[in-house]
């Protein structure tokens, strides 16, 4: 009788959750081991009949490739222009959504958080116009103060805070968790560095940046794991060019243009592996060295 | 009431419970007004788009022109039309048009007082500046709605959001059912690897999937979107498992007692009491995939027809790049249905972002 329920509770769970079983197999575990394979190839969609072992040759290409390289260095530095950029301001909206000075603070955490329902096709569109050179109302701004604004999304050096703009624009989440972080610190701890005679940017620098970094933590690393992804804002602005000059070819662009431009899907799989190591082993890095980041408590 | 009127104000203003008050006054305001001033920043871009979606294409070459959408003034005078100038004069600036302009002077008529007869004034009328009258270019999205078809986007959009979002909830739910209460071997290791493919990268299983959706001929048409989404998403699976766990299981029991399948048990007492993480797991989904613009790209390039609203107006953009006022509009109209719905919906919204932690 035992035996036989736990049996069919077995069953019951198993058919449940099948159509994972089944999904995970057929869209994940396979397509990766093919992935692997097919990165051993010359696979062409156009010619699927003509593919070849090309055994490691799209490796060695990979490492030489200048394309790879510039689009890994346009990464990179964007990651290092727009990440800290983004934790700063979505922190800083999160202090002042949660100062209890600030009238309808329910209505600014909404207005706030709007542009993140915007599809970000729509985003980019939006700040293509906003930061024309000529016709852009940041510009017009900036002019206003005496400022001359540069070409913002046409100059190989400005792009980058250009499209830093546009993705602190989408920080409304990053806002919302900095601000679940903000309200669990506990307020003894800022009425005793107050008793302590610390200054507001003592509590600041003492109290609720260690407090908070758990939650930093977490919004770098889903931001890094992000830019590693970056794609639809520099495919729209260029149509898939990369102006200028490469500036915008991100990682994901390259490999998008080698897999469905050149149809050099062989190649593109490889570029797939390289991404996939590099996010693996960033997320380990940050992972291991989460200590030095991260204030953890004695609770922990 | 003299009395305290006659009291020195700055006792009252250092000392007193007022001066407490005013201080606190203070702070308030000047919070709230900074906040005010970020917000606006913080939403500029949204008033270029909808002044630049209103304007027509000459106001945006035009260097003196306003911000707001407007037409150069004009004004007509027995039967003939006069452009309207910003004339500066000894009583300051006046808007009036000039019925016989000459190179060292000009004859004005103020369309103001019409019936004041001609003004003569002195000066270049070629240096001065055209006078702008607000007016709304409306045209701009009856072009757009005709170039891009955006109705049939809209369509597309629409439905390629809510068939996928059914398939995640009903596959997810189910999945998420059987992980929660049922004992089978290998449950955790099957959890845990349900968790590893969260963090997955699309990119590693894109390329032999494309292959196989190209050998299938289901590239060009929505199936590739729609037809992973009913075998279940680990993240959605994820949420929902979090939030079965904590349903009580006397219900179960008591219905099983009854007789009760365990399917009955999940559509008569799992689901009732689970949704808001449906509505949010359901809510996020459907903008993730309204939203989505890599996966319709590469499979329907080259079928306008069958392509959503991201696709099309990025299409649109690298055609009519030229012309903001077309953009602009373009882009208004594909924020104004997840914009207006988050409004409708935003306590929903709100909610889930609390019990999900995290958007996708």
């Amino acid at each position: 009788m035992m035996v036989t329920l736990a049996r069919r509770e077995s069953l019951w769970g198993l058919a449940f959750i099948s159509p994972w079983i089944l999904g995970a197999f057929l869209f994940t575990l396979l397509p990766m081991g093919a992935s692997l394979l097919l990165s051993l190839t010359n696979f062409d969609p156009r010619y699927p009949d003509a593919i070849q072992s090309v055994g490691l040759d799209n490796y060695g290409r990979m490492l030489t490739d200048p394309l790879v390289i510039q689009s890994l260095g346009v990464t990179g530095k964007f990651a290092l222009i727009m990440l800290p950029l983004t934790l700063a301001v979505s922190l800083g909206l999160a202090m002042l959504v949660n100062n209890p000075r600030l009238i309808g603070r329910n209505v600014f955490r909404t207005l706030f958080y709007v542009p993140m329902q915007i599809p970000i096709v729509a985003t980019t569109l939006i700040w293509q116009g906003v930061l024309n050179l000529h016709t852009g109302w940041l510009n017009f701004g900036l002019g206003a103060v005496g400022v001359a604004g540069p070409d913002w999304l046409n100059s190989a050096f400005w792009v980058y805070p250009g499209l830093s703009l546009i993705s602190i624009w989408g920080t409304g989440n990053m806002m919302l968790i900095a601000l679940a972080g903000l309200q669990s610190v506990p307020t003894e701890l800022y009425e005793a560095a107050r008793i302590d005679g610390a200054g507001r940017w003592a509590q600041f620098r003492n109290v609720t940046i260690p407090m908070v970094s758990p939650v930093l933590f977490y919004n770098l690393v889903i931001g890094l794991i992000g830019t590693f992804q970056y794609f639809t804002q520099a495919y729209v602005l260029t149509n898939g060019r990369g102006d200028p000059d490469n500036a915008t070819l991100f990682f994901n662009l390259n490999l998008y243009r080698e897999g469905w431009r050149y149809y050099d899907m062989g190649y593109a799989a490889t570029l797939a592996w390289l991404l996939f190591v590099i996010v693996l082993g960033l997320t380990v890095i940050l992972f291991r060295t989460r200590s030095r980041w991260v204030y953890e408590g004695g609770a922990r | 009431m003299t009395l305290a009127a006659a009291r020195p104000l700055s006792r009252v203003g250092l000392r007193g419970i007022p001066g407490r008050r005013l201080r606190r006054w203070t702070a308030i305001t000047s919070v709230t007004l900074f906040g005010l001033l970020v917000m606006g920043a913080y939403l500029m871009p949204l008033g270029y788009m909808a002044a630049t979606s209103l304007k027509d294409a000459a106001q945006m070459s035009e260097p003196g022109a306003p911000l707001y959408p407007a037409k150069p003034a004009t004004f007509s005078w027995q039967g003939q039309d006069y452009p309207v100038y910003n004339v500066p004069t000894a009583e300051g600036m006046r808007r009036w048009a000039p019925v016989d302009p000459r190179r060292e002077d000009a004859t004005f008529i103020d369309p103001a007082h019409p019936e004041a007869g001609p003004i003569e004034w002195q000066g270049r009328w070629r240096t001065l500046e055209q006078a702008w009258e607000f007016s709304l270019a409306l045209e701009n999205f009856v072009t757009v709605w005709n170039q891009i078809n955006f109705g049939r986007l809209l369509f597309n959009t629409f439905a390629i959001a809510l068939i996928g979002t059914v398939g995640t909830l009903l596959s997810s739910v189910a999945v998420a059912y059987g992980f929660s209460r049922f004992r089978f071997r290998g449950r955790n290791t099957l959890l845990l690897l349900l968790l590893a493919t969260i963090i997955l990268p699309v990119q590693i299983t894109l390329i032999p999937t494309f292959a196989v959706f190209l050998a299938l001929h289901w590239t060009g048409t929505w199936l590739p979107l729609l037809v992973p989404h009913f075998f279940a998403n680990a993240y959605n699976v994820f949420l929902l498992r979090q939030y079965f766990v904590t349903i009580p299981r006397e219900m179960d029991e008591a219905a099983m007692m009854d007789g009760a399948s365990p399917l009955r048990i999940l559509t008569s007492i799992i689901v009732p009491q689970s949704i808001p993480v449906l509505t949010a797991v359901g809510l996020f989904h459907f903008f993730w995939q309204w939203n989505d613009f890599f996966l319709p790209l590469i499979y329907l390039q080259g079928n306008a027809d069958l392509q959503p609203l991201s696709v099309g107006i990025a299409g649109f953009n690298a055609l009519y790049s030229q012309k903001p006022t077309l953009i602009q509009a373009a882009a208004v109209m594909s924020i104004i249905v997840p914009v207006v719905i988050f409004f409708f919906a935003q306590r929903a919204f709100m909610r889930g972002i609390v019990i999900t932690g995290v958007e996708k």
